[in-house]
């Protein structure tokens, strides 16, 4: 089936079987293989991507629902060099080891922050509950978010930004 | 501090907080883990496993997969040969364990849900899906065996009738005992004033790296002269490349094992698996790439469990608290094969479960059993997370019973730092010992009550505050790391002046790059920026190298990192020498200059434009280093739904030389969370037919991050390993080792106005409930 979307800024259309996921098309058909797939059941999160605005779990939604939709992964939130202000936040923090569950986490954490520029620790920490990290135990990510969260607030004027914004193609 | 045992002083980047070198790619989604990889040509593979726990297979029908379009071939053992090739073991070798090593694919008999039955290559991973679908596989189920069965007091599992054997022509699912022995405990407990024991048991659960296990198994030359590349490698890739050409009949140099990104480790990933020969094997057989990605239920049922072990644990001691001797009888339950690991965890009970104290007399023995479970192997703190709860959990018991401050008992028995080297009890049949290098562990245990702040939290202990009960508890540990033999290292200066760093080690996720960019430009005296790359985990970079377990990188390879920057900086003066016309022994290495007496100077990239200059070294220690350490923690449990709220957690430990604080406080807190997992969460549990009634990450549940926000962790440098020029010891295993005994202690204590007694792992929701509804039965 034919299916066109927009990724990371850009216009796409591809030839996609019916059942497969949206996890495995921006992977092995767009070749963003920044998404990661630890589970396939909805639980790891590693393979969270932002449609629509919405973190959502890329291996429980099919290529064809993402029709006409905007997606943002991982790749999209990354400035076309160095690091996004969460991006540094992770590094500053020590908030990966093996990187696996890292794209999840910033995908997750990005669409939190857009949300809610002022969410809570304790709001944070609820949030990113949804997504596993076997390396860290989490409390670097949820520092990393918390500091993400304020250098967004310090920088006056306008709308909080965690990541690279408008995101780039 | 002592610092004679540094010979490497403080530089520039050892001991500094240094981001990650490898987030970059990692933190911009440009990692590159074993799926990301892709080959022109490539084929994808499935694995039909078996569905039934023990039986006799009937028949494997491949037609109706062969027929579907996409499919090219299914592979069984006919296929690939009666005998298929066995997967040896790696570590704590035993020619008796042989008849038990795995076979790559089962050949007539299954022995465990989820052993490899056929694989299929097809077009697609979905595909390949489709077709292992379609393999009918007929199979006549025999007795099935889930628990050791201790049929005397003693050891084994004699008289069970024949069905229920899992080898043929044996007469006991028990192929082993071991035992570790450290002078006469049999005496002493004979005449000893106090004795307890107790039975105290810790479950099956595992390892569970994010990222499953993957392999792209790629054949390329000559019919005359082939080359195998395999993808995926890790861990251990040049063991495994030995094991895999013995299999192929290859020579092992035809062989490339290549370590990608590696989404974490914890001792099960790496090791080799049935589908580290299937896979090639496949590739070989069509003549084209085959990728394998295992997914998460695969991985549930076939990759290395872990733990599964009880133990009756007794003590004989003072009734003023001094500890004689300690013996005990554990049995563990391995699963169906012996695999690489040997048995390593089980090893590791008998010889660590005198942890850090000064006792004289011990005999502990484990019993090994097999069983139609998953085959198991070593999980960060193998064997040491087990019998660290048992033997805490057994001294809170003994000091309650006697009336004794359970710190105090604890501090007199400890070893103390004049008692270096300290013999740790020799296992038997393998006979050899282990000493404990250096350490004050007093120490330790000291700054931990400080932080923790245990004469205040005291007050609560054992008090019900706004209906839960509180408690607080403190253990002691050791951790072994630096296992031996050898790790090899080749620095390379390169024509920009700068070094290539190639190591036989392997990063699974631990900060590899980065600690050894800090040990590499410090023993070179360069800035990090001079150190153009961290190159590990593949066969092509070393001449021998050995891996990444048992907490050795950072000490095997980081120390071998260092003697060969010493041989590579003689030739770059050689070098030199002849471009500032003096001798070579008078030229100085001055950052990336080398000058002369005269004050003359050339930079690296000047002496690189001479030719290629490179040294290739190892670094050779049987010597094991011991880390050491206390944790305390303090928990909140709720009566009504037995669930505990870990409210503080704080760690301890002197690692002898820290490289790098970032990375080493993400190891403790990484791995103390993983331990509460085991304390409280993670279970693979089986029903009596052998399935896994917990195959899904919704069913197996592993820590979130609302579970465990209340972590802290200090990391001394006391006391420097003698055993190293760095001085450091292994550190990725502490922080787990204690957290189960110190758990349970810290519930035991909460519940204990409850008549509640805890002797078994894991304390989830549930159990607690159940066991503290028993006791008001009482």
């Amino acid at each position: 089936m034919q299916v066109q979307f927009t990724v990371n800024g850009r216009r796409v259309e591809v030839g996609t079987e019916a059942r497969r996921t949206l996890a495995d098309c921006l992977r092995h058909d767009l070749a963003l293989t920044g998404t990661h797939v630890g589970c396939e059941h909805g639980v790891c999160g590693a393979c969270t991507v932002i449609v629509d605005g919405a973190a959502v779990r890329s291996c429980l939604m099919l290529a064809v629902q993402a029709a006409g939709c905007t997606v943002v992964t991982v790749e999209g939130l990354s400035p076309p060099a160095g690091l996004s202000p969460l991006q540094a936040a992770f590094r500053q923090h020590h908030a990966l080891q093996c990187g696996f569950c890292t794209p999840g986490m910033l995908t997750t954490a990005h669409a939190l922050l857009t949300d809610e520029p002022h969410a809570s620790e304790a709001r944070i920490r609820e949030v990113l509950s949804g997504n596993l990290c076997r390396c860290t135990g989490y409390i670097p990510i949820v520092q990393a978010v918390i500091a993400a969260r304020d250098a967004c607030q310090r920088t006056a004027g306008h709308e909080p930004s965690p990541g690279q914004g408008p995101v780039h193609g | 501090m002592d610092d004679s045992h540094r010979k490497v002083a403080d530089g520039a980047q050892i001991g500094q907080a240094i981001e990650r070198v490898e987030d970059f790619r990692m933190l911009r989604g440009e990692g590159s883990y074993l799926d990301d990889l892709n080959r022109p040509d490539m084929l994808h593979a499935c694995v039909v496993r078996s569905t039934v726990a023990h039986g006799l297979i009937k028949h494997i029908d491949s037609s109706q997969a062969l027929a579907l379009p996409g499919v090219h071939a299914v592979f069984t053992a006919i296929d690939i040969g009666l005998p298929v090739p066995r997967i040896p073991m790696r570590l704590d070798v035993l020619e008796s364990l042989r008849r038990f090593e795995q076979p790559v694919i089962a050949e007539d008999r299954v022995r465990y849900v989820g052993e490899p039955l056929a694989l299929v290559i097809a077009d697609s991973p979905a595909l390949a899906e489709d077709g292992a679908d379609r393999v009918l596989v007929e199979i006549t189920p025999l007795p099935v065996v889930t628990q050791p069965v201790v049929t005397n007091p003693g050891t084994d599992s004699a008289g069970l009738p024949a069905p229920s054997l899992l080898f043929e022509g044996t007469d006991s699912n028990n192929p082993l005992t071991l035992s570790a022995i450290k002078g006469d405990a049999g005496s002493v407990f004979a005449s000893a004033p106090y004795l307890r024991r107790e039975r105290l048991a810790v479950q099956r659960h595992a390892a569970m790296p994010m990222e499953s296990r993957g392999l792209l198994a790629v054949w390329s030359g000559t019919a005359d002269e082939t080359r195998l590349t395999v993808l995926g490698a890790c861990k251990v890739p040049h063991a495994n490349r030995r094991v895999l050409a013995a299999q192929m009949g290859i020579a092992v140099d035809s062989i490339d094992m290549e370590e990608s990104d590696v989404g974490g480790g914890f001792g099960a990933r790496g090791e080799f698996y049935p589908e580290d020969f299937l896979i090639p094997f496949a590739a070989r057989a069509l003549g084209r790439p085959v990728k394998w990605v295992e997914d998460r239920r695969e991985h549930l049922l076939a990759t290395n469990h872990a733990r599964d072990a009880w133990c009756d644990l007794e003590v004989a001691c003072t009734r003023e608290g001094q500890i004689l001797a300690l013996r005990g009888q554990a049995h563990t339950n391995l699963g169906a094969y012996i695999r690489t690991n040997g048995v390593t965890p089980s090893r590791n009970i008998a010889q660590v479960g005198v942890g850090p104290y000064r006792i004289e007399h011990v005999q502990i023995d484990v019993s090994v059993h097999l069983s139609n479970k998953t085959p198991s192997g070593t999980y960060r703190g193998p064997g040491r997370f087990e019998t660290d709860f048992f033997r805490e959990r057994l001294f809170d018991i003994v000091a309650d019973d006697l009336g004794l401050d359970r710190v105090e008992f604890r501090r007199r028995n400890l070893v103390r730092s004049t008692d270096m080297p300290w013999a740790l009890p020799v296992v038997m049949p393998w006979g050899g010992g282990s000493e404990c290098d250096s350490g004050n562990y007093a120490s330790t245990l000291d700054r931990a009550l400080l932080e923790f702040d245990w004469t205040a939290k005291s007050a609560i202990n054992g008090r019900a505050i706004e209906g839960r009960w509180h408690g607080i508890a403190i253990g002691c540990y050791i951790e072994g790391g630096a296992s031996g033999p050898r790790e090899g290292a080749r620095l390379v200066l390169q024509s920009d002046g700068r070094i290539a760093v190639y190591t036989g080690s392997s990063s699974i996720g631990q900060g590899l790059e980065t600690v050894f960019t800090q040990i590499a430009a410090d023993a070179m005296g360069v800035p990090a920026q001079a150190i153009a790359g961290i190159h590990h985990g593949s066969t092509r970079f070393v001449k021998e190298g050995f891996g990444a377990y048992s907490s050795r990188s950072t000490v095997m390879g980081g120390s071998a990192i260092v003697g060969t920057a010493n041989e590579l900086k003689q030739k770059i003066r050689a070098a030199a020498a002849g471009l500032l016309h003096c001798p070579p022994d008078e030229v100085t290495l001055l950052g990336t200059r080398a000058e002369n007496r005269s004050g003359q100077s050339v930079s690296l990239a000047q002496i690189a434009l001479l030719g290629p200059l490179e040294a290739e070294g190892s670094f050779s220690s049987n010597l094991r280093t011991y880390s050491y350490g206390a944790h305390a923690c303090h928990v909140a449990v709720d009566p009504g739904t037995g669930g505990v709220e870990v409210i503080d957690y704080v760690a301890v430990e002197d690692v002898g030389r820290i490289i790098n604080p970032l990375t080493l406080h993400g190891q403790a807190t990484g791995a103390i969370v993983q331990g509460l997992g085991g304390a409280f969460m993670e279970h693979l549990i089986h029903d009596e037919e052998g399935q896994l009634l917990t195959a899904s990450l919704a069913d197996y549940l592993l820590p979130t991050a609302t579970d465990f926000p209340s972590i802290r962790v200090f990391a001394l440098e006391e006391y420097p390993s003698p055993n190293n020029p760095l001085g450091a010891k292994g550190a990725g295993e502490g922080g787990i080792i204690p957290v189960g005994g110190v758990i349970a202690n810290a519930v035991a204590a909460a519940l204990k106005p409850l008549g509640v007694q805890i002797t078994e792992l894991p304390l989830s929701p549930s159990r607690l409930w159940d066991i503290i509804a028993a006791a008001a039965r009482e």
